[in-house]
């Protein structure tokens, strides 16, 4: 088989008049936008410097009618984007142009839960905060927790292997699905998964999971549920530096404490999130260290002291502890909005999404803050600090004659640092369009071309979410690197802002 | 296309205004000849680039959206209509039905100010862009029609009263024919039924009922302050009036009830009717200034969060601007007032189990969540309970449930269905229009009261079944 994707200009079809007529016969008409206005929404995801008007846009209601649309786009071949709730942070759910957005924000029932085996089965359109709710009164959660978690959904969550603040002790997404019902790019439905995680043959499931739509659309997800423990402690520990707050955290690993969460963020990162939610976090630290301990109750409390003491000896100069659920929350909602809440310190934010081992910590937020000044740009940082996973924010302003192209220019710096470091571009966001062009930093060739392969397997006409992912000439230029205009920008049809 | 181009009104007395924040200075003159320039919008107040830049388009807002969680369609969310007045004030796409469609089917709930991290003004967007649409936009004859019916009958008391009194509204106004004659009958029968059906029964003694001028207060006096009568409060609800006025006595307030007021625009203002709204806000502004009081309280959450936007309401009005600010500054819910003063009046108990239902003009419009559970806590042995998916609106919205019956309809089940999850002994709101639009799907067993109700039942020991079955009106159909 030829790994070569067939690139879907050459031979995409058209979405005419007659075919959104089929389309509205198929679905019903209410559920198919052509107008121009409508489909303007979609044009984007939560990166609107990448923006492709799309023909039409679908909102099928069930399996059947998902492979009602997929169908007529592989008769046709028409390329079609599959879509949640368009958080996505690279591109992902990005139109292709003339091609079909089919939104699965639809699809969002809850089938009743296996309380017994712990696990539950959701349409792909299902907030992932909604799974959990769903299964609330039976001391059950969905683990994986975004912290766009009250809105993306878990078909989103599934294509990006999405991940949060407790997946360093629980793991991403992958480890909390068994089973899946897909839609194949030729239109035929496949149920992929089992029962549990462990499974015989080929695991087909953690192929697509973390694909990003390039190989199936998700209509049916079983998930597995945790039961809650036993006991949660939270405390927010300031520090005077963000070496210092790294520091304590290698101690807290060092020490084999495994927390539920680790999660840094600098002094304007908390600027933004207090001023959105109010969480009682110190204004005046130049860093803040938010560790969550959970498990049965007396193991709990013994490492819980030990972080505290942990945090003192690395120079903490101030720590809250959460005093019951309701504040912990609170904690929570404050850290959980940084990036929403982005647009209260800054027009225009790059948020990057790269991975560094832990040790590196100190070394790469100094080398930061050296390139953020020579730019002479802010940079927020938040942070999965427990696994190494950075997520600066590159802050703005668009209308600032060349702010954008020194803050992309940084923002593409700061993601080369992280593989420099031995690192990663992205921990959970995915590849999508906005960093396809890094992936020869980060994979050969060869490992490159085994990824397409497989595409190819699933996706042969190249009709899935083609652009995605991959580093193509037409998203590169010649020789995949660092942005540059691509030739889709200059001729106009998509843009940045 | 804009159907028509911006019309400057004499009507709206604005006189000469500075266009505002983006749009600098301009004449009604310079508007006729150059038509909408700010994309589709003209140059009176569009909506502000910077506000519309505050978004970072993160979809945070989406859940909280009743529009979104109804049809899962991005357009119909905040998200959505932000990127379009985007576009919209860009001039890249047109003011379409699409375009209009899509803000006519907002609720104007503001869940989703209340919900966005980054502290997007949506509020003060969509009251930018509902009057831009009224001027520049050619509603067709059956909606023009509809709109003109709703806007000469409710805001007038003794109109609606008449209505109410005389039968059905339908055949009271004869509008079947009036429509049979337009052919419009296919569109608007189901708005007309919605109205029909919101109407409570009214051969109540409480549509006759009249405030009186001034009550004094019961002992020293704290505060005087006027109360607005309304004009769907006073003849729906005359009863949560009394017995407002009555707390306010107890706790201590002169009250003023100026006889001279009228309907304070909210509805007018709401729906982008900004003529109507302006003038509406002059008169009472002009009816609470005779009576010199220290603060003006509200029991309608809708109004309130109206007459606390005067202020930019008349920002142009050179006559008005800062009398409207000083007005704006003194209005308050009276929870919020009740709770500002501190209880003075000993309360007897009034047992039973209440739902409370967070109004959206009161809640998200005006971040008035934590006074009125205060306030009823002053109440011994009544049990507050909190509603689940309390942020999502009932669908009463000022108009919408008159004029988008069938998305009303469906929000209204739904609000009641988590309300019923709680097994109330009753449910308690702080707006008129929640009030009849719960009242409409709720259990007719379970009654429906104004938290002021209950203060009075708990200040005078009357007993909450007593006042279900003799007193409120709303609980009786
Ligand atoms: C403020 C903010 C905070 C965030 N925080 C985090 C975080 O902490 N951790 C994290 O991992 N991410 C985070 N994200 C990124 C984003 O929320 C996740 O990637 C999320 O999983 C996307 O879900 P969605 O429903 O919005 O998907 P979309 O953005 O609509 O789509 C994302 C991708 O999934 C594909 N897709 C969607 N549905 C399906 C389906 N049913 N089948 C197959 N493919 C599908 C799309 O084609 C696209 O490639 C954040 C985003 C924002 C805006
Ligand atoms: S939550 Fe706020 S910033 Fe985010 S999309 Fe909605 S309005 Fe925009
Ligand atoms: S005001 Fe209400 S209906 Fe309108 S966009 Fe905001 S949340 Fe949606």
């Amino acid at each position: 088989m030829s790994a070569q994707l067939v690139d879907v200009d050459h031979q995409a079809g058209v979405v005419t008049d007659e075919l959104a007529e089929e389309l509205r016969r198929r679905l019903t008409p209410d559920r198919i936008i052509t107008d121009e206005t409508r489909l303007r929404t979609f044009e984007c995801d939560a990166i609107t410097g990448y923006r492709v008007v799309p023909a039409l846009v679908a909102f099928p209601e069930t399996t059947e009618e998902v492979a009602a649309v997929v169908g007529v786009c592989a008769r046709e071949h028409i390329p079609y984007v599959a879509r949640g709730a368009g958080t996505g942070l690279s591109g992902g759910a990005l139109p292709v142009a003339e091609g079909i957005v089919i939104s699965l924000a639809r699809m969002r029932k809850v089938l009743p839960p296996d309380v017994d085996n712990q696990r539950m089965t959701v349409e792909p359109g299902v907030t992932n905060a909604d799974i959990s709710k769903a299964v609330a009164a039976h001391d059950l959660y969905f683990a994986p927790d975004p912290s766009s978690q009250i809105v993306c959904t878990i078909g989103g969550n599934i294509a990006e292997n999405s991940g949060g603040a407790h997946c360093l002790k629980y793991g991403f997404t992958t480890n909390h699905v068994y089973a899946m019902t897909l839609v194949l790019p030729d239109a035929s439905v496949v149920t992929v998964g089992g029962d549990g995680i462990e499974q015989c043959g080929p695991d087909l499931r953690g192929a697509v999971i973390g694909s990003e739509g390039t190989l199936a659309i998700a209509t049916s997800i079983t998930v597995r549920l945790l039961r809650k423990p036993e006991d949660v402690q939270t405390m927010v520990a300031d520090f005077p530096s963000a070496a210092q707050a790294g520091e304590a955290v290698s101690g807290i690993i060092a020490a084999g404490i495994v927390p539920a969460a680790v999660e840094m963020l600098d002094e304007l990162a908390i600027e933004a999130c207090e001023a959105a939610v109010h969480a009682g976090y110190s204004l005046d630290t130049a860093a803040a260290l938010v560790v969550e301990i959970d498990g049965p109750a007396a193991q709990c409390e013994e490492d819980f002291d030990r972080v505290q003491e942990i945090c003192q000896e690395a120079g903490s100069t101030h720590v809250r502890v959460a005093a019951d659920a309701g504040e912990r929350m609170l904690i929570w909602k404050g850290r959980k909005a940084a990036f929403a809440a982005m647009g209260r310190i800054s027009p225009d934010y790059f948020v990057q999404d790269g991975v560094i081992p832990r040790t590196k910590l100190g070394e790469v937020l100094a080398r930061m803050e050296e390139m953020a000044s020579e730019a002479g740009l802010r940079v927020a940082n938040v942070f999965h600090a427990g696994d190494g996973n950075l997520h600066p924010l590159v802050l703005y302003n668009a209308a600032t004659e060349g702010e954008s192209e020194r803050g992309e220019e940084l923002s593409t710096a700061i993601a080369e640092l992280c593989v420099e470091m031995g690192g990663s571009i992205t921990g959970e966001h995915g590849v999508g369009t906005d960093k396809a062009c890094s992936m020869p930093k980060m994979f050969s060739e060869d490992d490159l071309e085994v990824m397409k392969r497989l595409r190819a397997a699933f996706d042969p006409t190249g009709i899935s979410n083609p652009g995605k992912i991959f580093p193509t000439p037409r998203l590169c230029g010649e020789k995949p690197g660092p942005y540059r205009e691509h030739p889709l920008e200059a001729s106009g049809q998509i843009e940045r802002m | 296309m804009p159907q028509e181009t911006a019309r400057r009104s004499e009507d709206t007395g604005r006189g000469d205004t500075d266009g505002g924040d983006d749009s600098g200075a301009m004449t009604a003159g310079m508007q006729a000849e150059q038509g909408p320039v700010a994309g589709v919008f003209d140059l009176l107040h569009p909506p502000s680039g910077e506000l519309i830049d505050d978004c970072v388009h993160c979809g945070f807002c989406l859940p909280t959206c009743p529009t979104y969680l109804l049809e899962g369609i991005e357009t119909n969310s905040p998200r959505g209509r932000i990127y379009l007045m985007k576009a919209g004030k860009a001039g890249e796409v047109e003011m379409d039905e699409e375009f209009v469609g899509n803000f006519d089917a907002c609720l104007g709930c503001m869940a989703c100010v209340t919900a966005c991290p980054s502290g997007v003004k949506y509020d003060q967007l969509i009251e930018a862009v509902r009057p831009q649409i009224e001027r520049n936009w050619e509603r067709t004859r059956a909606d023009k029609l509809f709109r003109t019916m709703i806007f000469s009958l409710f805001p007038y008391p003794s109109r609606l009263r008449a209505a109410a009194f005389f039968g059905t509204l339908y055949q009271r106004l004869g509008l079947h024919r009036l429509l049979d004659a337009t052919g419009l009958l296919e569109r608007l029968p189901a708005r007309l039924r919605a109205m029909e059906a919101l109407l409570p029964d009214l051969s109540m003694r409480s549509v006759v009922a009249r405030q009186p001028a001034f009550t004094p207060a019961v002992g020293p006096s704290r505060r005087r302050v006027g109360i607005l009568s309304g004009c769907v409060q006073r003849v729906f609800f005359g009863d949560v009036n009394a017995a407002a006025t009555r707390v306010l006595a107890a706790e201590g307030c002169d009250v003023v009830a100026p006889r001279s007021q009228q309907c304070c625009g909210a509805l007018s203002s709401h729906a982008g009717r900004e003529p109507e709204a302006i003038a509406r806000a002059r008169n009472l502004i002009d009816a609470f200034e005779s009576v010199e009081v220290d603060t003006v309280v509200v029991t309608v959450a809708g109004c309130g969060s109206s007459m606390k936007e005067y202020g930019v309401l008349l920002r142009d009005d050179p006559d008005y601007a800062d009398r409207a600010a000083d007005f704006s500054a003194k209005v308050r819910d009276i929870s919020e007032l009740l709770d500002e003063l501190g209880s003075v009046a000993p309360r007897h108990p009034v047992p039973g189990r209440v739902a409370y239902h967070d109004a959206c003009h009161l809640g998200h419009a005006q971040g008035i969540t934590a006074q009125p559970r205060a306030v009823l806590a002053t109440i011994p042995e009544l049990r507050v309970l909190d509603i689940p998916e309390a942020e999502i609106c009932c669908g009463s919205a000022g108009i919408y449930n008159l004029v988008q019956p069938e998305p009303a309809e469906r929000l209204g089940r739904r609000k009641v269905e988590h309300i019923e999850e709680t097994r109330p002994d009753a449910v308690v709101t702080s707006n008129a229009g929640c009030l009849l639009q719960i009242r409409r799907y709720l259990d007719a067993g379970v009654p429906l009261f104004h938290p002021v109700q209950l203060l009075d039942a708990s200040i005078r020991g009357t007993d909450l079944s007593l006042i279900s079955a003799d007193q409120n009106p709303s609980s009786t159909t």
